[in-house]
């Protein structure tokens, strides 16, 4: 497979960790970004957690990584730009050869490029600042918004949620801030747009949203890293608040080169008549284990898990979805599609909970699997707590494969046999692809594409 | 010229057509017919090249050997095959479907280069067929009526302009009046481009619309008779028995 983003760049690091980690790394990190005491201690008792936790052992093999050969903080770039012209040359031919700033002209709201650790470049667009919209990275969030950050980072995902959210609360650097004031529509998408450039790195970026009464946005990330023959870490953190009658859509086309595990953690707390809604593409990564989740915590809320995964050779995608409810006529809906093939491997791993008192509460889960050579794998784990016995929980799962029949069909119609089924791919996964902007219906499907080529199974 | 010499079609190691001689020339129209299991379906699907199909025997278009050609090789020749129970394909439009058929299969020479124009053309093709446009927008053939499907297999012909269709019977669990609107429709069109048509039935009645130049009758994977148009008219008459 032609993986497009496979290059890397020379190292012009302005600092760089040593290779593992202990309390002295976890100390520097904190100094170099001259932190508040509160968040250093946070930082060491998260690394304590992190040592006492055990490794996850109920999903993917994580037995490849090694911890003590990762760099935990790198510093390419002495501070966030707010010019692509300011940005030191080789990380600016980064995302050229990315083409975001290009995006960015067209039909972005606003950026944030982070390379390696740091936030490199920044940008929104003057009338969304001056509505009072704050999009900027979570470093410098932490020194202009200390009071906001204080209150709620770390109180939906704590230190001890799981060993790699205690990583990242102890190494994290970088990732977006966001916080909509009330009732403010932000109608073009704000973009983020992770990159890792070194070997053996790990990028521990951080996102705390807060989307206040009756507000809007769309969030985009995209994220992609060089083939390298070693291993490494992407492990972020996303916290979102979705507050009375808000919306927030979170957009994710993960397409990490196949030496990068990603393993994370991501959930939404939403209020009554408020929307949270997950779109989720992973396509790239050695190993994904990721389950966007909504805690329903106020009437009518509803969350929405929208997930397609494309497990290619040596690829095992372990996504799902998380719906919580705690609160009556809340809803809730997970759409996820996976398609294997060239030996990969897709699960999907879900859990619907609905509390007692959570009254008239729905939920309806829908997982669809589409094999394409005896090869590959697909499994479903899926998790229901039920102890409303007022709800209603819905469950389809298919499994299929691509049908000699519907093969011949449309060959017959003059189209080469990876073409068929192509088109085959390409609607099993539409029903997720049209709830993408434009822009990245057409990316996701030339993806899928690209894996599939010469897959003849 | 569609020419089939010899041919001989195994599924799963079963013998099916044991030995069938037939062409059809341009513009040209030849019904066969036969009783149940007589081989006519596997005759379709051999000559448009369904991989489940073993030939051996030789058949041409237009003078070019096409038995070990793919499926998609032989439609670029020219060669269309409205199926007997069409496929469904989940999550394909049929208006983006025939967009992307139209540019493959007329890639040198499109009627119209953009979507738009495309989409005019389909809906005036569509309301020719008496079919209802929301269908265009649905994924192909995905919840589709009998009759839409064969509808839509008709509309995909218009749109690929073939040299040589074979319809496995099209007619099949039809309607009259969407019976007459296809056998018409082909008809007009094999006349206007000079197409050839294997038409494959089991009655007469389609051939009321759609005049036969040649009826075949095949049994047991083999031609037993041949004859004009009213053969077939006598074996509504008198049955497949009385006329073998």
């Amino acid at each position: 497979m032609k993986y497009k983003y496979g290059f890397s760049m020379p190292e012009n690091n302005v600092f760089k960790a040593k290779r593992g980690l202990n309390e002295e790394v976890v100390t520097t990190i904190s100094k170099i970004k001259n932190e508040p005491s509160w968040m250093l201690d946070n930082r060491l008792v998260a690394y304590q957690k992190f040592l006492e936790m055990p490794m996850p052992n109920w999903g993917a093999d994580l037995s490849g990584i090694n911890f003590a050969n990762i760099f935990y903080y790198v510093k390419a770039s002495a501070k966030t730009e707010k010019s692509w012209d300011d940005v030191p040359t080789d990380i600016k031919t980064t995302y050229d050869r990315l083409g975001i700033p290009e995006a960015e002209k067209e039909y972005l709201g606003g950026v944030k490029a982070q390379y390696e650790s740091e936030v490199v470049y920044g940008s929104l667009m003057k009338r969304f600042s001056d509505q009072g919209i704050i999009f900027c990275g979570m470093d410098e969030a932490l020194k202009k918004y200390p009071k906001l950050v204080k209150e709620y980072f770390g109180t939906l995902i704590p230190k001890g949620d799981n060993k790699f959210a205690a990583l990242n609360t102890a190494v994290w650097s970088g990732g977006s801030f966001i916080y909509v004031p009330k009732n403010v529509k932000v109608d073009l998408p704000l973009q983020a747009y992770f990159r890792i450039n070194s070997a053996n790195m790990g990028q521990f970026e951080r996102t705390l949203m807060i989307i206040d009464e009756g507000a809007f946005v769309h969030y985009v990330e995209g994220c992609t890293a060089p083939i390298y023959s070693t291993d490494s870490l992407h492990s972020a953190v996303v916290e979102i608040f979705v507050k009375k009658g808000a919306r927030c859509r979170y957009t994710t086309i993960q397409n990490w080169s196949t030496n990068v595990y990603n393993l994370v953690t991501k959930r939404a707390r939403v209020e009554e008549d408020g929307i949270m809604e997950w779109v989720d593409g992973n396509l790239g990564s050695k190993v994904t284990m990721k389950y966007p989740s909504v805690v329903l915590v106020g009437p009518r809320a509803h969350g929405e898990i929208l997930s397609v995964a494309v497990a290619g050779k040596g690829q095992h995608q372990d996504a799902g979805g998380k719906c919580i409810h705690l609160a009556p006529n809340t809803t809730s809906r997970i759409i996820s599609k996976s398609i294997s093939l060239k030996g990969g491997r897709a699960s999907y791993r879900g859990l619907i909970q609905i509390n007692k008192g959570a009254i008239n509460s729905r939920s309806k889960v829908v997982c669809d699997a589409l094999i394409l050579d005896k090869k590959s794998r697909s499994d479903t784990y899926p998790s229901n707590k039920i102890n409303e016995s007022k709800s209603i929980l819905e469950h389809e799962a298919t499994v299929s494969k691509i049908g000699e029949e519907q093969l011949f069909y449309l060959m017959s119609r003059g189209f080469t046999q990876d073409e068929a089924e192509a088109m085959i791919v390409n609607g099993f996964i539409e029903p997720i692809v049209k709830e993408l902007p434009m822009e990245y219906s057409v990316e996701l499907n030339r993806l899928i594409n690209l894996q599939m080529e010469g897959s003849v199974g | 010229m569609m020419e089939i010499n010899d041919l001989v079609v195994n599924v799963e190691g079963k013998t099916i057509l044991n030995g069938v001689n037939l062409s059809v020339l341009a513009g040209e129209v030849v019904a066969i017919m036969g009783p149940n299991c007589s081989g006519k379906s596997t005759l379709a699907y051999a000559v448009a090249g369904h991989p489940k199909y073993q030939t051996s025997g030789i058949i041409k278009l237009n003078g070019k050997k096409i038995d070990d050609k793919s499926p998609d090789e032989r439609a670029k020749l020219g060669l269309f095959l409205a199926n007997q129970y069409p496929v469904a394909v989940s999550g394909l439009s049929v208006n983006s479907f025939l967009w992307q058929m139209h540019k493959k299969v007329k890639s040198s020479q499109l009627r119209v280069t953009n979507l738009v124009e495309f989409r005019k053309y389909i809906n005036e093709l569509a309301v020719s067929l008496n079919l209802n446009l929301d269908l265009l927008k649905r994924s192909l053939n995905d919840g589709f009526s009998g009759g839409e499907k064969k509808k839509l297999e008709i509309l995909q012909m218009l749109v690929f302009e073939p040299k040589y269709i074979i319809l496995d019977e099209i007619d099949s669990g039809l309607d009259v009046d969407a019976l007459k609107v296809i056998a018409k429709t082909v008809a007009k069109t094999a006349i206007k481009n000079k197409i050839g048509v294997l038409v494959i039935t089991h009655y007469n009645r389609i051939l009321k619309y759609l005049k036969a130049d040649k009826v075949i009758i095949l049994e047991k994977g083999k031609i037993v008779k041949t004859g004009t148009g009213k053969l077939a008219q006598d074996i509504e008459v008198s049955g497949y028995k009385n006329e073998i």
